[in-house]
């Protein structure tokens, strides 16, 4: 036990006299999260809308001149059909559109209210989000116009959908990527490449020659990461809700919680990396193509996964970061409990389980 | 049977001489290097003859590759004068640069090209041309009896065949001064006396060596040996001489004697 | 009973035979030298010794224990230094000494003893970073550490390469105090002037054991009598002396040139005739009494000659 805190007190000898390292460790989220947090809040205006009115009544034009007269949105040639709204989407020309049904008018008056289709094209999703609210609000606004003494007879009810995003990630998601991002960097790759520098400076020799037991060696890498890892996490959070007033709104227990977990697989990962290979770039190479880039990529917080062709979807079920992704959207920003990411949970457990199985099996107590 | 051996006799059979006149290849005046506060090359002077074995010995952290930086035109010195084959280390840097070879221990070659690529790529960086090339490429494979290896990686030789091929490579583009920085470290005693046959054997068509070793022995095959201590140099004379004033035996023991009070030391 | 054991071992790498059927012991106490250059299997047997690494065939003992079955007891025992180990840059010479001694299961004060006099020697830098010390300190600091848990046995991997005279010759003086206390020294270097420094030596060459025994036995086993010769032009002496026909082997070593011819009953005063033919200046000729780099070269050479013998 001596020898292990002897270890871990070493280890963090070597962190915090490395600047690269010190950057890296706390430096990295400060940037991310400002930077992601303040890139993405800005403001929409002159969104491209295209009207498809089936109804051609009063309401309808009332409605389009109030979309027409803020600055939010241009107007402009109304479409004639579904599969022409379609093509000028894909061609760019619009990033929403609204939809009349043929009976608006008189569906106003019924007791199921007139429906108004949105559609908004959320491979932007901040954008889609924005405009959906700005559309809201004005149809919000005619309605009261109409019926200024809110009987709940006259109704209309938008029914919005998100193109090719239906599960609108985006906003303020990037604070759970941002984490995953995190504790892979923290717990993989510079874990690996803390365990590979011993191989290169030749200490990994004399260590092994000790009554050291290997295996202590590895828990002494990892319980430093863990412990900073955790660190990183508690600055992220702090900056979403005092700088980003993000609103936590699950079990700061069970998001802690989760996160152990997770760090437990990318730790994991990164000493499997470390074993297979010897020397600091490769670890840090290994750790970067088969770690970072697939949780920015196939997790779905920097690009929808909706979009992607199915094997990358598919993909996306082995990489960890995806599930601790959803898991911590769900606790952090949607509030929900454990009962809604038990599942995810579960796969996680597993893939921890496994990959540090794996870990300790291939590490060798020879060279 | 004993002939008297002396400095002079040395210098005139084995230097080349133009006209009687002792042509110099390097010369060092008073050169200086400072890092801060700290003199890592501290008022050096000394000729280096042309077509001379030249050792160039020191304790770590001497200042030895200091100085060999600055001579092959790598570093500025802070203050003194230095040619090298008849260049200012000041403002001819380029030129010095074109008329050296440089080798190390550290790096010689690329393990992942073959022979023959390594020794395209150097003559390319030389400037040698590509008929030119394909001529001296052959005949040094040849010489050195490669023949078999030429299309294998650099990766797959032994070390002692790396070494001598690094050296051939240094002096492909025929330069006027060879710099060694520990040629032979760690290589087999026949493979390292090869070497230092193909040294004597460039020295005698007129290519100055310019050494450092760690092998003593390897001292004594030079015409003329300096030994620096803490940034200076503390003896310069052939190794005969050396030993004759220490009253020694051993170049070992003049080198003890000479860099035991050294009081710095550093990599 | 030997300190350490080694029978028919055989190491590969892929194609590459590392180690060809290498046996050897070192006895309790032995000064024990592995003499030869680089890739001749030094750090190979080193490795199957310290358990590091598990060899294709053959077996060896370390203190009686088995170093494949056994090799948690031999990690108790033995203190190792490799070659390329250079201890944590980023950590102070204190730092890194209660380091190794806390993982070894001590304390710097428990075996001060053993390790006083080196430690005298840097301990004025105790709050130096190791990156900061000169190549002969980091030796010094690193023989440190593995001698910090009072080993049975030390397996030094040419612990000298690349350190200065000076430092070279200091770190061999404590080598020798070290023997006196009784601990059995394994070493290996390729610098073959350091021989002599050992009790008994191996001279290894291509992964074989070329010779086994006492520096001043393997010198007497030297088969031939040794000329040295010199002149002013050493080189074209070198060049005429290959070209005799009389000559054995003929080679440059330190400002002369060792020869040997392949007549038995060579006296001085033949060799001299031999030698005089060319007109050299300033040629002397004598003869001398062989050291370990002329029987590494002698050896190198007669392997060489059966490899191509085979082939033929």
């Amino acid at each position: 036990m001596k020898q292990l805190l002897a270890f871990i007190k070493k280890e963090f000898y070597h962190v915090f006299r490395d600047r690269r390292t010190l950057l890296i460790l706390f430096g990295m989220p400060i940037v991310q999260i400002i930077l992601f947090g303040f890139a993405l809040s800005s403001e929409v205006k002159n969104i491209g809308i295209a009207v498809l009115d089936n109804a051609r009544d009063v309401h309808t034009q009332q409605i389009i001149g109030k979309i027409s007269s803020g600055y939010y949105f241009r107007v402009k040639q109304p479409a004639l059909n579904f599969q022409e709204l379609e093509q000028r989407f894909r061609a760019g020309e619009i990033e929403c559109a609204v939809v009349f049904p043929e009976k608006f008018a008189s569906d106003l008056y019924k007791p199921g209210g007139a429906h108004i289709q949105v559609i908004a094209d959320a491979s932007d999703p901040n954008t889609a989000t924005t405009v959906i609210n700005y559309l809201n609000s004005i149809i919000g606004n005619y309605e009261q116009e109409l019926n200024p003494l809110r009987k709940l007879s006259y109704r209309i009810v938008p029914e919005i959908r998100m193109l090719y995003n239906e599960e609108q990630n985006g906003s303020l998601n990037f604070i759970p990527g941002v984490i995953a991002l995190i504790f892979m960097i923290v717990s993989t790759a510079l874990t690996s490449v803390a365990v590979v520098r011993e191989k290169e400076l030749g200490t990994m020799e004399i260590l092994l020659v000790s009554p050291f037991r290997p295996i202590m060696v590895l828990i002494a890498k990892a319980v430093p990461y863990l412990v900073l890892s955790l660190v990183d996490f508690i600055i992220i959070l702090l900056l979403a809700v005092f700088l980003l007033n993000v609103e936590i709104r699950g079990s700061l227990v069970l998001i802690f919680a989760e996160s152990i977990l997770f760090i437990i697989t990318c730790l994991s990962m990164g000493l499997l990396i470390s074993n297979l290979t010897g020397s600091q770039q490769t670890a840090m190479m290994i750790s970067m193509m088969g770690m970072m880039l697939p949780t920015l990529i196939l997790t779905g917080f920097m690009f929808p996964l909706e979009n992607m062709p199915k094997v990358f979807q598919i993909l996306s079920y082995i990489v960890p970061s995806k599930y601790y992704y959803s898991i911590i959207k769900s606790v952090m920003l949607k509030g929900l409990g454990f009962s809604y990411v038990w599942k995810e949970t579960l796969i996680l457990v597993i893939m921890a389980t496994g990959l540090l199985t794996l870990a300790l099996r291939k590490f060798n107590v020879r060279l | 049977m004993k002939k008297n051996y002396s400095n002079e006799d040395l210098h005139s059979e084995q230097g080349a001489t133009i006209s009687g006149q002792q042509q110099k290849a390097i010369v060092c005046n008073g050169l200086t290097k400072q890092f801060g506060s700290f003199r890592a090359v501290d008022n050096i002077s000394f000729d280096v003859n042309e077509g001379e074995i030249f050792g160039f010995l020191g304790a770590n952290g001497a200042g030895k590759t200091t100085a060999m930086r600055i001579l092959c035109g790598l570093s500025y010195p802070t203050s003194g004068e230095a040619t090298v084959a008849g260049f200012d280390v000041y403002k001819q840097q380029e030129r010095i640069k074109k008329n050296i070879g440089y080798m190390s221990q550290k790096f010689s070659l690329y393990d992942n090209l073959t022979l023959l690529e390594n020794i395209e790529f150097y003559g390319g960086v030389y400037g040698v041309s590509r008929s030119e090339i394909k001529i001296r490429s052959s005949d040094l494979i040849s010489t050195l009896g490669l023949q078999k290896e030429a299309h294998k990686l650099v990766s797959e030789l032994p070390l002692g065949w790396k070494q001598k091929l690094a050296f051939s490579v240094a002096i492909f583009h025929r330069p006027k001064i060879v710099f060694l920085d520990e040629p032979t470290g760690g290589v087999d005693p026949v493979t390292r006396r090869q070497f230092w046959d193909m040294i004597y054997e460039a020295a005698a068509n007129g290519i100055t060596v310019f050494v450092t070793t760690h092998y003593m022995d390897e001292a004594e095959y030079c015409n003329r040996i300096s030994v620096m201590v803490d940034g200076r140099v503390e003896a310069l004379d052939t190794p005969a001489n050396l030993k004759k004033q220490y009253k020694t035996n051993s170049m070992n023991d003049v080198f003890y004697e000479l860099a035991r009070g050294a009081k710095r030391a550093d990599n | 009973m030997n300190s350490v054991e080694v029978i028919n071992i055989v190491k590969t790498y892929g194609e590459v035979k590392a180690v060809k059927n290498v046996s050897f012991e070192v006895a309790k106490g032995e000064l024990f030298g592995l003499i030869g250059p680089d890739g001749a299997g030094k750090t190979s047997l080193f490795r199957v010794l310290t358990t590091l690494l598990l060899a294709d065939s053959g077996t060896a003992t370390v203190e009686g224990f088995d170093v494949v079955k056994d090799y948690r007891e031999i990690r108790n025992r033995v203190g190792y230094m490799p070659g390329r180990f250079s201890l944590y840059q980023d950590l102070t010479v204190e730092e890194n000494l209660s380091f190794f001694a806390t993982v070894f299961g001590t304390t710097i004060r428990e075996n001060y003893d053993l390790i006083k006099d080196i430690y005298e020697q840097i301990a004025p830098f105790n709050s130096r970073r190791a990156g900061k010390l000169s190549g002969g300190m980091k030796q010094k600091l690193a023989l440190c550490c593995a001698l910090i848990h009072k080993p049975d046995v030390l397996f030094l991997d040419e612990p000298t390469t690349g350190v200065d005279v000076v430092s070279r010759r200091e770190f061999w003086e404590m080598l020798n105090k070290l023997k006196k206390q009784g601990i059995t020294i394994v070493v290996s270097t390729p610098y073959m002037d350091e021989a002599s420094l050992c009790d008994r030596i191996a001279l290894i060459q291509d992964g074989t054991v070329m010779s086994i025994n006492s520096p001043d036995r393997i010198v007497k086993n030297f088969p031939k009598t040794l000329f040295a010769a010199k002149a002013n032009n050493i080189y074209k002496l070198l060049q005429d002396l290959r070209r005799n026909s009389e000559m054995e082997s003929c080679y440059a070593f330190g400002e002369y040139i060792h020869f040997t011819v392949k007549a038995d009953d060579a006296d001085i005063v033949r060799i001299s005739q031999i030698a005089e033919r060319e007109n050299h200046d300033g040629l002397e000729v004598k003869q001398v009494i062989p050291g370990i780099e002329d029987c590494f070269i002698r050896l190198t050479l007669d392997s060489g000659q059966k490899i191509m013998d085979r082939k033929k």
